[in-house]
């Protein structure tokens, strides 16, 4: 990584004014940072003091609202609402668990294996990016609607009998079951694995494979004692750009789910913009904030802040 | 046994195509059902193939509407977004600053945090300001979360520029403005390219944030989330399709004039 | 650390190497014999380490097979193959410490305890110390160290050196030529070499194939290809040739008498790998240090029955240990002469008459159909 390093003032010569000529270029940066920062602090970082603030505010709409650091919101909220919290987490590990089994093949087919149909096979990744995800996770309620060709399948294989017993299906439909929701999960949010894992994947030199096969490891030890571990950050860096956003999402468990299905996004959603219960809404929201913001910082620290951005 | 061979061989390229697959399942079903005639309010069974959405994609009230509100906030947004990335990603490769953490991790988070609370946090400080919620409230937002996503973008496309071309232009008697604009700019580009179109994606295609900030104010997401509960007429899918399209489209462009410059240069 | 293996001849029996119409590798015949020191030499694209994969099994030959000693490798992929590579970038997995990488092979194979061999293997490249460092804390030197270490400790039948040299500054480069040579002597393990420096080539190896457009041109020893190439390709990729285009006059005994620019030059028969009909053309070649210089004044001191030309000084550089003189003549135009600075000559300056001579022992004779050019290093090319 290159930086310009700033131009020091020339020596003074003797006789000449001692007036100390000012450093070229020293502020730049910063007038360069001011504009999206101060945007980012304001609409990024201060909406978080002002949703902590609603948090412990008491009234309602007609009254009013005022700070009343009313703690017992958060406790409240917590009793009522846990099991979506936990269903949010196990929702969006099962999704992620999903994204990186199903993500690795394809990063490493493009990485590794796709010689000239590289381009092309990024491009059929990306572009479904591009349309509305709406439109296709709709989409997913006609590939498991109850009369169609997958749900039929399943039911014929019995598959949907064994994951009924596990309590991802009930009886034989797919959609609306947490099954559902998770799939629709993992398809919004393989992008995300497959786009830090091929990074990752693709700094790999190479020759370490031959290098490992000429010293008499197999491909799959190949694989697991060179090429995964060598990709760890980009799996490190997927696993959290999927997670997170998933244990936020509602969309999905919306549109695929039912009301047993419903994650804390849609109980932040419902609170905020149906029974407008600011408050409780407030302090959920920041909740799961507060623990996405833990899992963050663990990763800071022990991966630095340089390759963040 | 040969087959099991070739099997084993193929597995890795196998499961990836089948991920591949995955991936664009809903894509082919989107296409598809743009070419359906539904019997009821909601186009999610097979009925009969008929042009009639292709023929008047804006038949439906309303949709139209939000799709050009859509692409205008969208426009705003990527301008907005990618002038003040640029600045961000340029002052974090080339120039050396205090709380440098900081300032990353002040970027980083607006990708990282799920955008329910985003979008919740947002609308507590318009609540809080008595703002009007509308255009300009989700414009704001917008500019907000696509903000880091330029910046990573141009930022990796700035990295790996060579410095001594700048300097090479100011041996050659080329001021700070005029290095900017004509070895600088050009050469970042494409990564500047990129970040906007990243920034006009995900603005368009936005609907959480825009959900909680929008007020009365409807744009396309919304109103196909809208129509989830109403009924789906067919002309979302035809929009979803050409959306498809124009996007293969553009980025097929991309990768064409990209080709003919390197050509050019060997 | 003696090994006494007794079937670790190479034998490749008309390997080829062919990507779509282009073809990398002709196909070829190459026996390298058991504990020998092999070298492949060639400028780059000449299809030198494309055979080398061929051998490691890092590439399948499109023709042809390969056997170790008794066992066909033909098609065996790398990790069933008793044999080693030493990369050209190294290739140390950066995520394991120095002891971790030059255990890989054994641990692959299922050795328990190695923490012995490993050991000993890292004091036998003299990097005791470094054993639980990361290869990105190493200089470049002490990291190809590790990729001798790395490929040595399993005991291959055949080790094999892809460039390993090229990234080393002069220095270096010459320290770890006669650190590689010690140690395949001390070892006694077939090792190929392949490189694009001939003088490398020269020094560590007994035997050298010179290769070039996917063929070998030559094959010998060092002295042997240097003294009596057989092409204008090794004749003048192997240091420098003077190549004269003559005609056949006359066979006289043992020796071939040809015509060139008015005068006559003469060539011992065995030396000649053109045929020598009358009247046929011949390109006679002769090594710079090969040739006296002297001033026309003196040409009656010169000896009979030594091959002679006449010309005029057109530059002259001063090495150091010799000075190197261009003359020009009706015979060859740019002929080069190397002289040993024992005792100066002020009148060999540039425009001075001089006779060249030389004797005809030191000639050899090349098929005139081939290019003359072949070989010749030009300013585009990367220094040999």
């Amino acid at each position: 990584m290159a930086t310009v390093t700033e131009v020091e003032a020339p020596p003074l010569a003797p006789g000449t004014d001692p007036k100390p000529p000012k450093k070229r270029g020293r502020l730049v940066p910063y007038w360069l940072l001011l504009p999206g920062l101060l945007w980012l602090v304001i609409f990024f970082a201060l909406p978080m003091i002002y949703q902590a603030s609603t948090s412990v505010q008491t009234g309602s709409l007609e009254e009013g609202y005022k700070v009343t650091w009313h703690f017992a919101t958060y406790w409240d909220a917590l009793t009522e609402y846990w099991p979506q919290f936990l269903r949010s987490v196990s929702y969006a590990a099962a999704a992620t668990a999903l994204c990186l089994l199903l993500g690795y093949p394809l990063a490493y087919l493009i990485a590794f294996r796709a010689g000239r149909w590289r381009n092309l096979i990024m491009i059929l990744v990306i572009a479904p990016f591009f349309t509305s995800f709406l439109i296709r996770t709709l989409a997913w309620k006609t590939i498991l609607a109850d009369s169609g060709p997958v749900v039929g399948a399943l039911n014929t294989l019995h598959v949907l009998d064994v994951t009924s017993w596990l309590g991802w299906t009930a009886g034989d439909r797919v959609l609306a079951t947490p099954l559902a929701v998770v799939c629709g999960l993992t398809y919004n949010f393989l992008p995300f694995m497959i786009l830090p894992l091929y990074t990752s994947l693709e700094r790999i030199d190479g020759r370490l494979h031959e290098a490992a096969g000429d010293l008499y490891a197999r491909p799959w030890t190949t694989f697991r004692k060179v090429t995964f571990p060598l990709s760890m950050p980009g799996v490190v860096s997927g696993t959290l750009l999927t997670f997170i956003p998933a244990a936020g999402d509602y969309v999905n468990a919306e549109l695929l789910g039912s009301t047993d299905t419903r994650m804390i996004g849609n109980v932040i959603q419902t609170q905020f913009l149906r029974i407008l219960d600011y408050p409780t809404a407030a302090a959920l929201s920041f909740i799961l904030m507060a623990a996405i913001l833990l899992m963050v910082t663990v990763y800071i620290r022990r991966s630095g802040t340089e390759d963040l951005v | 046994m040969p087959f099991v061979n070739w099997l084993k061989r193929h597995l890795v390229v196998i499961a990836g195509l089948l991920t591949l697959s995955y991936l664009l399942l809903p894509n082919v079903v989107v296409t598809v059902f743009s070419f359906n005639k539904p019997k009821g309010r909601f186009n999610y069974e097979w009925q009969q193939f008929s042009t009639d959405a292709w023929k008047d994609p804006c038949g439906v009230a309303d949709m139209c509407g939000s799709l050009g509100l859509s692409l205008q906030i969208a426009v705003w947004a990527t301008l907005g977004a990618t002038v003040l990335g640029t600045m961000i990603a340029f002052a974090l490769v080339r120039y050396r600053f205090r709380a440098r953490g900081a300032v990353n991790s002040l970027i980083f988070l607006p990708m990282a945090m799920p955008e329910v609370v985003m979008a919740a946090s947002l609308l507590t400080l318009f609540l809080n300001m008595g703002a009007q919620l509308g255009f300009w409230t989700i414009l704001i937002a917008h500019i907000m979360f696509c903000l880091s996503f330029v910046v990573t973008a141009v930022k990796a496309r700035v990295m790996s520029m060579d410095p001594r071309l700048e300097q090479a232009a100011q041996d050659l008697y080329a001021g700070p403005a005029q290095t900017f604009l004509r070895v600088t700019l050009p050469i970042a580009a494409p990564g500047i390219a990129a970040g906007a179109l990243l920034a006009f994606a995900l603005s368009f295609d936005d609907f959480i944030i825009t959900n909680f900030n929008a007020g009365s104010t409807v744009t396309f997401p919304m109103f196909v989330w809208g129509s989830a509960q109403r009924g789906t007429p067919v002309q979302i899918n035809v929009i979803g399709t050409a959306m498809f399209l124009v996007a293969v489209l553009f980025v097929l462009a991309g990768m064409i004039i990209g080709n003919r410059r390197n050509r050019q240069k060997a | 650390m003696m090994t006494t293996e007794t079937s670790g001849d190479v034998r490749l029996t008309g390997i080829s190497k062919t990507y779509g119409s282009f073809t990398a590798v002709h196909p070829l015949d190459l026996t390298v014999p058991q504990g020998s020191f092999f070298a492949l030499l060639g400028a780059s694209g000449c299809g030198k380490t494309t055979t080398l994969r061929m051998i490691a099994g890092l590439e399948e030959p499109s023709s042809g097979t390969v056997h170790l000693g008794d066992q066909e490798v033909t098609h065996l992929p790398p990790y069933k193959r008793p044999v080693n590579t030493v990369f050209q970038s190294y290739a140390l997995f950066p995520h394991l410490d120095i002891f971790e990488n030059v255990a890989f092979g054994l641990r692959r194979r299922g050795v328990k305890s190695v923490k012995k061999q490993v050991d000993e293997m890292l004091d036998l490249v003299q990097l005791g110390e470094q054993a639980r460092k990361k290869p990105h804390q190493l200089s470049g030197g002490q990291q190809q160290r590790v990729a001798v270490a790395r490929a040595l400790i399993n005991h291959p039948k055949v080790l094999l050196l892809d460039e390993p040299l090229g990234a080393l500054d002069l220095k270096l480069r010459r320290q770890m030529q006669l650190e590689l040579k010690r140690i395949q002597t001390e070892v006694g393990i077939t090792f190929v070499h392949v490189t694009h420096d001939q003088e490398e080539a020269m020094t560590m190896a007994d035997t050298v194939a010179v290769m070039n457009g996917g063929r070998v041109e030559q094959l010998g020893s060092p002295t042997d290809l240097y003294e009596n190439p057989q092409t204008t390709f090794v004749a003048n990729f192997l240091g420098t040739s003077n190549l004269i285009e003559a005609e056949v006059d006359t066979r006289s005994g043992e020796d071939v008498v040809l015509k060139a620019g008015g005068g006559k030059l003469v060539l011992p028969r065995a030396r000649c790998s053109a045929p020598a009909r009358t009247g046929g053309k011949v390109l006679v070649g002769v090594r710079p240090e090969k040739i006296s210089l002297t001033h026309a004044d003196d040409a009656g001191a010169i000896p009979a029955g030594r091959n002679r030309i006449t010309g005029k000084i057109a530059h002259s550089s001063f090495i150091g240990v010799s000075t190197q003189y261009v003359v020009d003549s009706a015979v060859c135009p740019e002929f080069e002469v190397y002289a040993q600075n024992i005792e100066r000559d002020s009148r060999l300056v540039p425009g001075a008459d001089v006779v060249l001579h030389w004797s005809p022992a030191h000639t050899f004779g090349l098929d005139a159909a081939q290019d003359i050019d072949a070989g010749v290093e030009t300013a585009g090319e990367e220094a040999a």
